[in-house]
């Protein structure tokens, strides 16, 4: 269903924002995300009419920001910060666990498609090392996704996913 | 104690909570300055010394000073992008004290004549950026956002903007793109904000911490913030502190700390270690010896520039003995690689060939040749882009590179056989 059909309001208090509705186009594309878990190519034309751009500017945009989504992607989206402060404090071997537990590498999405695994940098927790994010967020499922040892995180990751199939 | 202008949350509980933080004080500084001519307020911010908390350190009222006049469309675009690797400062305002920005950016808006505040959030920032979004509506309810504001005839709405996940829309003129619904790409300068911003209007571009120093000021007055800190670095800093410290965090202390200070305080090196190396504003200036000398300067906007680097943001990251140099350099290689716009071809082309010879550490193939290819590939973008990115990238190399050679060496050494390749310890810290 069109965007505009089940997501309107929200729409409208973008559009509402800004004194050129070209500058919408970074919610709008959120949202796109959030009804279809990837940006389509329906909500991209969509998306185009709306603030009446060329389709051609928008699939560039998707390119230049890394948290937009054109490509099928896993239920939640997990970060797991690599960065230089979060690598001092051992980020990259927690990242390896974590792979090795959903086994899937960076950058892939768990045979189930509940995960997608993205190794990033800094995301503003380094004193938080190490530290995850659930769809953009450090607070996900009742939990927070900071200050982890992989214990923690294996269980978190495993409520996360029983939370998702009793739904 | 030293006097707190910003972490205030630390001492008042739920200041996030909009009834307590006007029980503290706030909205005070707004109510003044509203009576106040704009012009005055302007000069006020300027004789306080107050200087860009977002890596700059550009005087503030200074900045504000180059608004025009005249009765058109003006901006202000607050910046919290935050993405420098080693800062979350300006995440604990938001978080814990979200009105004072608020409050400030409101005065700044005030001051410049501005009608709109854009609130640039990085993506990550999502549960922050419902924070603001809360705080924003709230403040409309009780009449401190909109139209005749207070009685006072100044009509102001702010918004927030949310990135996603490009770390040069920190740079102003690439998130004023941004904002316009480009790439976040940077614009040539000059024109700069001031002349031709946000849609070609004059717009103040300002970071979180910044603006969240204003009411302060506005209260207390530019000589009671003067007073603290130093010449070179009026008023308090929150210096974020991560890496190889037993209490990695935010500190909010006076400007003129010295790096031996703010390690005691947060809570000295890991395992008793001796530090080796210090980056005292994330991957983007260079990296610091960690000499008796560099450990006891007072620290502010000026003390470092006699050391090729720069206090920015205050986001240190404290690297100890146990840190391969080579490798942390290698790291920070990766992240302006990964972070080039893309648009100048030396910033483009030097992180591409610089990760790919990086990369060889990794694979233990660098030989003595790549260690100078590395410092002769930085040297060529230097001075040759449009953006600051394009400068930050080169420091990680050609800093280690000087002050720790040894490293490369041992890579070197390693490669040909003769030792083994450094490899980062496989511990996790315990966590909770
Ligand atoms: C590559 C790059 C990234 C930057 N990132 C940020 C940032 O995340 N936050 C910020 O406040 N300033 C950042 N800046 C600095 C801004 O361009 C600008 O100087 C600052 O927002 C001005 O505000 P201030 O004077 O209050 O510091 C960045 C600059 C460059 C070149
Ligand atoms: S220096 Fe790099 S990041 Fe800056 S504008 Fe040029 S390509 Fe983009
Ligand atoms: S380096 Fe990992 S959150 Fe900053």
């Amino acid at each position: 269903m069109a965007l505009m059909t089940t997501r309107r309001a929200d729409i409208e208090h973008h559009l509402a924002k800004y004194p050129d509705k070209r500058s919408a186009v970074m919610p709008l594309l959120y949202i796109a995300q959030e009804e279809y878990g990837h940006i389509t190519q329906e909500a991209i034309a969509e998306i185009a009419e709306i603030i009446d751009v060329d389709v051609t500017h928008i699939r560039g945009l998707i390119g230049f920001y890394t948290m937009y989504h054109d490509k099928p992607k896993g239920r939640h989206l997990l970060y797991i910060c690599t960065d230089l402060p979060c690598a001092v404090r051992g980020a990259e071997a927690f990242s390896e666990q974590i792979q090795e537990h959903l086994g899937i590498g960076h950058g892939d999405t768990t045979a189930d498609g509940m995960f997608t695994l993205e190794n990033v940098m800094c995301i503003g927790a380094c004193h938080r090392a190490p530290v995850m994010q659930v769809d953009f967020r450090f607070n996900y499922n009742g939990a927070n996704w900071e200050d982890l040892t992989f214990e923690r995180a294996k269980q978190q990751i495993e409520d996360l996913r029983e939370a998702q199939q009793t739904e | 104690m030293s006097e707190i202008i910003l972490l205030r949350n630390r001492e008042i509980e739920n200041l996030r909570n909009y009834d307590v933080y006007v029980e503290h004080g706030g909205f005070e500084a707004l109510k003044k300055t509203l009576q106040m001519d704009p012009e005055d307020v302007i000069t006020e911010v300027k004789d306080s010394n107050l200087r860009g908390r977002g890596g700059a350190g550009f005087p503030t009222g200074v900045k504000w000073n180059f608004m025009p006049r005249e009765d058109v469309t003006k901006y202000v675009a607050v910046n919290a992008d935050e993405s420098e690797p080693g800062t979350f400062k300006d995440r604990e305002i938001m978080e814990e004290n979200p009105y004072q920005l608020l409050e400030g950016s409101l005065i700044c808006a005030y001051a410049v004549g501005a009608e709109l505040v854009y609130i640039y959030i990085r993506g990550e920032y999502w549960e922050i950026a419902e924070i603001l979004d809360e705080s924003i509506e709230r403040m409309r309810a009780e009449g401190l956002l909109g139209q005749d504001i207070l009685g006072s005839g100044f009509s102001c709405d702010m918004h927030v903007h949310i990135g996603a996940g490009a770390y040069i829309c920190g740079e102003e003129t690439a998130l004023l793109n941004s904002l316009e619904g480009k790439r976040g790409q940077p614009r040539i300068k000059p024109p700069f904000p001031a002349q031709s911003g946000l849609y070609s209007k004059p717009t103040v571009v300002n970071n979180v911490e910044t603006l969240a120093n204003v009411p302060w000021i506005m209260e207390h007055g530019a000589d009671a913030f003067k007073a603290i800190g130093t010449e070179g670095g009026a008023g308090t800093k929150i210096f974020s502190v991560s890496g190889c410290v037993n209490k990695p965090g935010n500190y909010e202390l006076p400007l003129g700390i010295t790096f031996r200070e703010l390690f005691e305080i947060a809570g000295g090196i890991t395992d008793g270690n001796q530090v080796k190396g210090i980056l005292p504003a994330g991957a983007s200036a260079a990296i610091l010896p960690a000499t008796d000398e560099i450990l006891d300067m007072p620290l502010d906007y000026e003390s470092l520039k006699p050391y090729g680097t720069g206090l920015g943001s205050a986001s240190v990251i404290v690297l100890d003995e146990t840190v391969d140099m080579a490798w942390a350099a290698s790291k920070m290689v990766q992240f302006f690689a990964h972070e080039s716009c893309g648009q100048c071809t030396p910033c483009r082309e030097g992180t591409y060939w610089l990760e790919r010879l990086y990369e060889r550490i990794d694979h233990g193939d660098l030989d003595p040749e790549d260690v100078e290819r590395m410092d002769s590939v930085a040297a060529q973008m230097q001075g040759k882009c449009i953006c600051a990115l394009g400068e930050f990238a080169v420091n990680p190399v050609m800093a280690t590179i000087k002050h720790f050679r040894e490293d490369y060496d041992a890579a070197v050494a390693a490669a040909q056989g003769s030792g083994d390749i450094p490899v980062m310890p496989e511990t996790t810290p315990a966590g909770d």
